[in-house]
């Protein structure tokens, strides 16, 4: 019966959603404020009735209810209660249903917080979330109920994916819903603004935050996706080039050059209709990155659930959504014109050649994607593009971008003064180089032209992103959060080059056999196989080795990587051992058992590895503390004052 | 061309290949069971509870049978041991098991618990035949032909409905001798 109540809930949500979509949309159209009162209660039903429908799934899962299908599929009794609640995203049907909360609780949201914005403009933009949440709800419940019954209930269910079973990936999709989702945000903001055909600074104002939080949620999503893959699928890499992590790359690097599209387009007016197609594309990419995911039209260690139905369901409102706000613009932004012109070396510029930037790596990002299947839809030969295309290609674009931004911060607005700032462009580049070149050579040795290039690039940002705090500081001028939060996450991006630039040159490999007793020796490291033992889990078994590694002879750690049997899917994990030292990770992973006790050893040296995961969070932390900017802070709401104005005047 | 318009015409162009890529993309049924109207591999494996003989899936040849893929350690196999037992007594069929990754004591020890429905249980220790029969997780159930063909396959509990549905269904009038 309890599920039922769940399925009944995400119906009424659907409609909700509809009645959203109309009075927002066709109520600002019309202009009329009966219309437009439906909608904030509207979207409140919305997010009332979807959290009742997560609830009861939730439900379902922590008291073993295996008669709901999605349940006996993704859990079984022997599963820890936090799997068991985390096993609602852990497949298809549970996921949709989360992207749709997560999509009611940001329309809740911004409901709460745009009232000080004019109310056609505040109902259009909840009216294009509804449509999008209308769509998805429609996708739920016509091809993937997650409420779907299983008659007779069998007494056990088949348990969660293993792979999913890790803390790390229990919160990862979360978090990456809440940016991909963050991103309809933005794109209904556009839309919004393309419908009302008042495509004023203001808008870029309105949107910038909502963007910067979704972007920043979608950083911390990336990097956890990124440090699990890391210790838990054991081949000891942090970036795979996979199609799923593709699909959330690419709307990340969009929305990186939406974020300082804005800031143009907010503080000169300039690039508005390239703002607005960058809005439409980043929501656009996180679609198709579930698009890619759920349709099964690629195949990839994280599409779980596939399948053709549902591929042409979500082809469909692809069409819809990304089709129709781009016929908006083509109709719209012919009418945008910008007021005044820029130098070429002024900081506007530098951000446009930013911004071409960024897209153009998420262009790479999207042709390695896609080309298998171009490929096979014009009938080629299937060819995998591999990580070959992504290594041989993004780096570059990469090293490009980083030295335009340390170029770029020190340029001013519209007139590009850069003579002004020659000094600190030399003492930024001087200073970064030697850094750059002290870390090369001081900690490890010339390895590859590109490296060494990141590497002093990536100190070349962080200097120069420190030029402007210090010097307000040193004038005693006040640090506005933007800035605090700008110089943050530009360290971040400084760290995290240098970061991925030692990991991709320096990291030492050995994939040895190994029996008791012997030893594996790295430079001046060694791990030696210590013993096997059995151990045994709530819902898994398996052996766990003892690594001992030692430095300079001298034993500094042990380790105790793990090759686990789970019993109800039949799959074999693999969980690494892993030290994480200041300057690098000792990491090693069990591989194949070889027989008479001897098993084939994966060995590594990885150098500040972990410092890729801690630069996402810092760029993630800028982006808080920028949003967070009180500028942006709602006012006192119009209507507030009206009401207060009245009250006032009637009581006298 | 208005260059405005140019997002729309590459959108329209992508959606043409998505199309088809969503048109050509592995049908899920086939996916599931790769090996329909295949030859059914080959396995040679020792038999429960006789740690001398062999069982051969060459044995079968010329008539159909049913592998049954199971554990006494899957919760599931539990509940389609009853439909096991009364598919065993129509003797329509041999029903050949294949005990999965599983302690051959404890196999044993559920068969005369709760009775022995198969002809014949092979023993797989490794699951290397669950794998070449693709099997996804206990219990399974795969129909294979006199020609020595998967013809059916049934992931989840075994019922009688599914039984006579999908099973039964396919086998030549009246059954075998």
């Amino acid at each position: 019966m309890i599920p039922e109540l769940g399925q009944f809930a995400l119906v009424l949500a659907l409609l909700m959603a509809a009645a959203q979509a109309v009075f927002g949309l066709w109520g600002a159209h019309r202009g009329d404020p009966r219309w437009l009162a439906v909608v904030r209660p509207a979207v409140a039903g919305q997010f009332v009735l979807m959290s009742t429908a997560v609830g009861v799934l939730i439900y379902a899962f922590v008291s073993f209810d295996f008669s709901v299908l999605y349940v006996a599929s993704n859990s079984n009794s022997a599963l820890p209660t936090f799997y068991r609640v985390a096993a609602l995203w852990g497949a298809h049907e549970g996921s949709l249903l989360l992207w749709g909360w997560i999509l009611a609780l940001w329309t809740l949201a911004v409901a709460a917080f745009s009232r000080h914005l004019p109310a056609s403009f505040a109902s259009r933009v909840m009216g294009v979330l509804g449509v999008v949440s209308f769509g998805f709800l429609l996708f739920t419940l016509y091809t993937s109920n997650p409420f779907a019954r299983l008659l007779p209930a069998p007494a056990d269910g088949r348990d969660l994916n293993p792979v999913l079973q890790d803390p790390a990936l229990a919160i990862h999709p979360p978090l990456l819903y809440m940016g991909y989702v963050g991103m309809a945000v933005a794109y209904a903001f556009a839309c919004a603004a393309m419908l009302e055909g008042k495509l004023d600074q203001t808008w870029a104002r309105w949107t910038r935050p909502w963007t910067t939080v979704a972007w920043c949620f979608l950083s911390v999503g990336i990097a956890l996706g990124s440090w699990w893959a890391y210790y838990e699928l054991g081949w000891g890499g942090y970036w795979f080039w996979d199609p799923v992590e593709n699909a959330s790359f690419m709307p990340w690097l969009v929305g990186t050059a939406l974020i300082h599209s804005l800031a143009v387009t907010e503080k000169r007016g300039l690039f508005k209709s390239w703002t607005l197609l960058l809005a439409i594309l980043a929501f656009s990419l996180s679609l198709l990155g579930t698009f890619l995911v759920r349709s099964g039209v690629l195949v990839s260690v994280h599409s779980f659930a596939a399948d053709p139905s549902r591929g042409m369901f979500i082809l469909g409102f692809l069409v819809c959504m990304i089709g129709g706000a781009l016929i908006l613009y083509a109709w719209r932004a012919p009418l945008l014109k910008s007021p005044a012109g820029f130098d070429v070396t002024a900081r506007e510029a530098f951000l446009l050649y930013n911004n071409i930037a960024l897209v153009l790596g998420a262009l790479v990002v999207f042709i390695g994607t896609l080309a298998p299947l171009v490929n096979d839809a014009l009938g080629m030969q299937s060819i995998s593009v591999g990580p070959g295309w992504f290594k041989y290609s993004f780096p570059y674009v990469a090293v490009a971008l980083v030295a335009l931004v340390s170029v770029g911060i020190h340029a001013a607005w519209k007139r590009g003064r850069l003579g002004e700032n020659r000094r600190r462009l030399w003492i930024g580049l001087g200073a970064g180089a030697f850094a750059g070149l002290l870390i090369v050579f001081g900690a490890y040795q010339w390895e590859r032209a590109l490296s060494t290039i990141g590497i002093v690039c990536g100190c070349w940002v962080i200097v120069s992103s420190l030029f402007d705090p210090i010097d307000r500081w040193r004038r005693k001028l006040t640090l506005p959060r933007a800035i605090i939060g700008m110089t943050i996450a530009h360290i971040g991006l400084g760290v995290c080059v240098i970061a991925i630039c030692a990991v991709e040159s320096y990291t030492v490999e050995r994939d040895v056999p190994l029996a008791p007793g012997e030893t594996v020796a790295m430079g001046r490291y060694a791990y030696r196989f210590d013993t096997l033992e059995p151990v045994e889990g709530p819902n898994y078994d398996g052996v766990r080795a003892q690594v001992t590694v030692l430095r300079d002879g001298q034993p500094i750690t042990v380790l105790h990587p793990e090759k686990r049997n789970y019993w109800v899917q039949r799959s074999t994990m693999t969980e690494a051992g892993i030290h994480a030292r200041w300057n690098m990770d000792l990491f090693v992973a069990m591989g194949e058992d070889l027989g008479a006790g001897r098993w084939s050893v994966r060995a590594q040296l990885r150098p500040l590895i972990d410092y890729v995961w801690l630069a996402a969070f810092l760029m993630a932390l800028g982006g808080a503390i920028a949003a967070s900017d009180p500028r942006y802070r709602i006012r006192q709401p119009i209507a507030d004052h009206q009401a207060a104005a009245t009250g006032a005047a009637e009581a006298t | 061309m208005n260059r405005f318009v140019l997002p729309v015409v590459v959108f329209v162009a992508l959606a043409g290949v998505l199309y088809i890529g969503v048109r050509h993309s592995p049908d899920k049924s086939t996916m599931v069971s790769a090996l329909l109207g295949k030859p059914a591999p080959d396995f040679e494996l020792p038999v429960l509870g006789d740690a001398t003989r062999k069982f051969s899936s060459r044995q079968l040849a010329g008539k159909p049978w049913v592998l049954n893929v199971w554990g006494t350690w899957c919760g599931e196999c539990r509940v389609e041991h009853e439909a096991l037992l009364a598919i065993a007594a129509q003797k329509q069929v041999p029903l050949i098991g294949l005990s999965w990754r599983d302690d051959d004591d404890a196999a044993q020890q559920w068969l005369t618990e709760l009775g022995n429905p198969y002809s014949i249980v092979a023993v797989d220790r490794e699951g290397r035949t669950a794998i070449d029969f693709g099997v996804y997780g206990a219990p399974e159930t795969f129909f294979i032909d006199a020609t020595g063909r998967v013809l059916y396959r049934h992931v989840g509990a075994m019922t009688m409905d599914v039984w006579q549905r999908e099973f039964a269904s396919r086998l030549p009038k009246g059954g075998l001798q």
